[in-house]
């Protein structure tokens, strides 16, 4: 049961994913650099926060034409469990491992701050610890959240359920007050059709600590791990 | 025959190049002359400053480690290493890439020490936000360093903003850097060992910021000066991937030393790293990897391109370092080799263009500047308070303080900065210290930094103790013991008498209250020159002090937590309205003495406060500054946004005026708040440490009312008071309309 961190040049939520999985979750993690092209021995792959390559250009526009990305699509098609974590979802979106994009915030700044989000599902490998419409405190920090998807994407991401996690506020509603970035719908999160990769802005690794203000998104990591071990024994 | 226009256009003059001519015995080359004219600017050789600075104290109560170009202190296996330095003059010109640089710089310097970066704080000085050019300012200044920071992957978790008409066409932009390291595993910035390799790694050199240094940090700002292609461009994606080179590459044991190319580049590099090492050094630099074409040797030399590091490597282990360096896209080249013979020499295609003693380049001449006390202080200090208005509705006072720039609510900015990268931000910024875990320790670290320039302005030394108080009050509120300090002393020109007379005091000031409190000063810098055409700046000199939580779960924030807690005053209140935010803000008036320190005092309500939060018996705690009591108490009500709690305060018997009371800013105090079966057990603490203790009333209801002598003296609704602090920055900024 092992973790992979990915590693770009300019990733910097690396090391606190890193950090969570071994010492707050206790299970074996490895770096993964950008240039690696094997990801065999994994069981999950994180894609880690940051500013690959300085995101001079779009957000992830140029981590996906790194080595490995050809691996994880691999890894992704076989049905293991990927996540992207703010500009790890940016890189999947633009690996088209998942759909839509991203716009800068509607504000045009860098946005840092705790926020609510709602799990709308909670039938995915990686919300199955969480209740369904559970509230969650957690950290956002960055500059492009803003989702967007046309309205036949939209439609389709309604349909199967793939909308994850939504913003909103500390009791659970969810309109524009409570949207941070203008994503479309309050879009926080997504996941993929076969439901083994998910992107999300906000941060669970930030929030994985009662010291740090709230422990909600350890319960993330949790699930996932307790869905690769009911795979182990199947 | 090289002419005295040349060289005083290098910013030398005639007395500093007849002391080349001497230490030469010959005319100097072109990039001799201009090795020089940067090693012996103000910025790298401290010329004015040198000799007031040596009154700060190097050693205090915890263990010190003093750099090359930082310094810190020892906690169990850890080395915590930290500094502060200016950008003030590149900011000014522009703001963006002139803060953003300044950010950059103090990374570099500390990992450039072995020390992983885990926090950045901001000390910043603009003149008042209703000119437009301030509002750029501050615009293009907190976007520069959002823009590098968060990139960088550093949060920015503290530090503080002031607006001022002495800062008028001089804004500051202080920034300070926080790393640590295992106390084994520290680098040096030095070169020795004769026959070792000189490596440049990093970015390629450019033209840009050729003489940054000496030419925009070492004069003043004219009118209409175009200074713009000396200010140099940051690159942060850059910076992290030398920050993870250069911790690898110093894991493996072959680096002897390294040095950031900060101001005055390659010049700075190679002749303080001989030097620091008593070594010589011979460099070739058709070797230094460059991004523009038909660059002359003075040019390479004195380029202040960013995001470049000079490195010695053992013999025999260059490539297993640029390995390292190029796995991170990075360049790395070797360009010299350490030499025993102690000169500095530079070659072009083998031509020697510079062979200089780095000892000479080094030891720039040491001046003693003269000083004396301003005339207009006398008027300055003499204030007559019965002529002064009482106002009649204290509600309108506290909302308009509350909404002055200076003590607004400032998350408009921090909101912008990723404060919480690295997962280890306990206490976020927006309360006294920022307080920052030590991951794999029960430990964590707290930071501010501190400055009232206005009391500077009206009285040097006492301003400089009060900051550095201020400081450690401040940390003692986040429940940190205070531990050590880094300074950054902006003042104007120091040729002239005046001027220099505030940058003795404060020193004096500073030197005097660390070692009162028994705290080294470790790491610091000077910028001097802060003037525009009009005047001075106010005396600036910024103190970022770091103190030590013993453990993290007690770490403590300012705002009150419950209703139903007492609220506690630590301290002596006196009438002193002299140099507050009050006199200037309502009346208009820079005047008066600003309030005493008692140090003897101070240290009883520290010791005080830090007993009780360490125990566990305090929900809150606010240092009462800017503002005075009044200030304090409505931002413990509602500086979380999510939790605001009201309080009553129904017992406070001063007599005294009460504009006085409520808004002067007496020092040593501390707003305490907690559990009603708490109170005793901190009274007894107190009277054990001899420290003036007053219960002054209770957090309850959504509103803070105050009675003096029983009389309602402040009677406001929470989302009054928010929405006056909370909203004031964007309103200036005109983001949401003025009402």
């Amino acid at each position: 049961m092992k973790f992979g961190i990915l590693v770009f040049p300019g990733s910097n939520c690396d090391q606190d994913c890193f950090h969570v999985v071994k010492n707050v979750l206790k299970k074996p993690v490895r770096y993964i650099w950008h240039r690696e092209t094997d990801l065999s021995g994994l069981d999950c792959v994180i894609l880690p926060g940051g500013f690959s390559y300085g995101d001079y250009l779009r957000t992830g526009a140029v981590a996906r034409f790194s080595p490995v990305m050809k691996a994880l699509a691999d890894f992704a098609a076989k049905g293991s469990t990927v996540i992207g974590i703010c500009n790890g979802f940016q890189i999947l979106l633009e690996a088209k491992l998942l759909p839509g994009i991203m716009l800068r915030n509607k504000n045009l700044h860098f946005i840092c701050k705790h926020v609510y989000i709602k799990t709308e599902n909670n039938h995915t490998r990686f919300t199955s610890l969480y209740k369904k419409d559970q509230i969650l405190r957690i950290p956002i920090a960055h500059n492009e959240g803003n989702y967007y998807i046309d309205a036949r994407g939209l439609e389709d991401l309604r349909n199967n359920n793939q909308i994850v996690f939504r913003y909103c506020s500390a009791t659970g509603e969810v309109n524009d007050q409570y949207n941070p970035n203008g994503a479309l719908d309050n879009i926080a999160g997504i996941i993929n059709k076969h439901g083994n990769v998910l992107g999300m802005m906000p941060h669970p690794e930030r929030s994985a600590e009662s010291e740090l203000g709230s422990n909600d998104g350890f319960f993330l990591f949790k699930a996932i791990f307790k869905w690769l071990e009911t795979q182990k024994h199947d | 025959m090289i002419k005295p226009e040349v060289y005083h256009t290098l910013g030398l003059n005639d007395q500093e190049y007849k002391n080349i001519l001497k230490i030469l015995k010959r005319e100097p080359s072109p990039t001799e002359l201009a090795m020089f004219s940067v090693e012996w600017s103000e910025h790298c050789g401290y010329l004015c400053s040198r000799k007031w600075l040596k009154l700060l104290p190097k050693t205090g109560k915890y263990k010190t480690l003093i750099g090359e170009d930082s310094g810190g202190i020892i906690i169990d296996d850890l080395a915590i290493i930290f500094k502060m330095e200016s950008h003030n003059h590149p900011s000014q010109v522009e703001p963006k890439q002139g803060a953003a640089t300044g950010v950059g710089g103090i990374i570099r310097d500390i990992f450039t020490a072995g020390a992983r970066p885990i926090a950045l704080l901001d000390s910043l000085r603009f003149g008042p936000l209703s000119h437009a050019y301030n509002k750029y300012l501050l615009r293009g200044v907190v976007d520069g360093i959002q823009f590098y920071g968060n990139c960088v992957g550093v949060p920015t978790v503290g530090g503080e903003i002031y607006f001022d008409e002495s800062y008028n066409g001089n804004c500051l932009v202080n920034a300070m850097c926080i790393g640590i390291a295992d106390r084994k595993k520290l680098a040096r910035a030095r070169a020795t060992g004769a026959g070792n390799s000189i490596m440049y790694v990093g970015s390629s050199t450019g033209k840009d910021g050729i003489g940054g240094c000496s030419i925009l940090a070492s004069n003043e700002f004219g009118k209409g000066d175009e200074k713009r292609p000396t200010v140099q461009i940051g690159d942060p994606f850059t910076e992290k991937c030398l920050i993870e080179a250069t911790l690898e590459a110093i894991e493996t044991g072959y680096i002897v030393g390294i040095k950031d190319m900060g101001a005055a580049g390659l010049t700075c590099c190679t002749s303080e790293m001989a030097s620091a090492g008593n070594s010589g050094m011979d460099v070739e630099l058709q070797c230094v990897p460059r991004r523009e074409e038909g660059m002359e040797p003075w040019e390479v030399m004195m380029s202040e391109s960013q995001e470049r590091m000079l490195v010695c490597i053992k013999k025999g282990k260059e490539r297993a370092v640029k390995q390292i360096f190029l796995k991170w896209g990075l360049k790395a080249n070797v360009i010299g080799n350490v030499t025993a013979d102690g000169f500095v020499t530079i070659r072009d295609i083998d031509k020697i263009e510079a062979r200089i003693k780095a000892h000479s380049l080094t030891r720039a001449p040491v001046f003693d500047m003269p000083y004396t006390r301003p005339k207009k202080l006398k008027e300055l200090n003499s204030l007559n308070l019965t002529g002064l208005l009482l106002p009649g509705d204290h509600n309108k006072i506290l909302r308009k303080l509350l909404s002055s720039p200076s003590i607004a609510d400032k998350s408009w900015v921090y909101g912008q900065y990723d404060h919480m990268v690295g997962t280890n931000t306990v206490v976020l910024p927006g309360s006294d210290a920022a307080v920052i875990r030590l991951k794999g320790t029960h430990k964590a670290i707290a930071a501010t930094t501190d400055c009232s320039s206005r009391y500077c302005l009206l009285d040097p030394y006492e301003g400089a103790r009060i900051a550095v108080a201020e400081a450690a009050r401040n940390l003692v509120c986040a429940g940190a013991d205070p531990a050590a300090v880094t300074d950054c002393l902006n003042f104007g020109n120091p040729e002239k008498p005046e001027s220099f007379w505030y940058f003795k005091n404060c020193v004096e000031g500073i030197s005097d209250a660390c070692r009162a409190f028994r705290i080294a000063v470790v790491s610091g810098n000077v910028s001097f020159y802060n003037e525009s055409p009009k005047a001075a700046i106010n005396p600036t000199p910024a103190i970022g002090m770091i103190g030590i939580v013993s453990d993290v779960k007690r770490a403590c924030s300012q705002g009150f937590k419950r209703p139903g807690d007492v609220i506690i005053l630590l301290g002596r209140t006196l009438e002193e309205l002299g140099g507050s935010e009050y006199l200037k803000e309502i009346h208009g008036l820079v005047r008066g003495r600003p309030p005493k320190l008692n140090i003897d005092l101070e240290k009883t309500i520290q010791k005080t406060a830090l007993e009780a939060i360490e125990k566990g018996l305090v929900n809150s705690a606010h240092d009462c500054s800017e503002g005075g009591l009044a200030v304090a108490l409505a931002e413990c009500c509602i500086s979380d946004k999510e939790n605001m709690i009201g309080a009553v305060i129904d017992n406070l018997n001063y007599s005294m005026r009460t504009d006085a009371l409520l808004f002067g800013e007496s020092q040593s105090r501390i707003i305490l708040s907690c559990k009603k079966e708490y109170a005793w057990k901190i009274e007894k603490i107190a009277k054990r440490n001899k420290a003036p203790f007053h219960t002054i009333g209770r957090t309850e209801g959504n509103r803070l009312k105050i009675f003096v002598r029983r009389k309602e003296v402040i009677n406001l609704p929470l989302e009054k008071l928010d929405e006056g602090w909370r909203g004031s920055l964007k309103r200036h900024l005109s983001i949401i309309p003025r009402n």
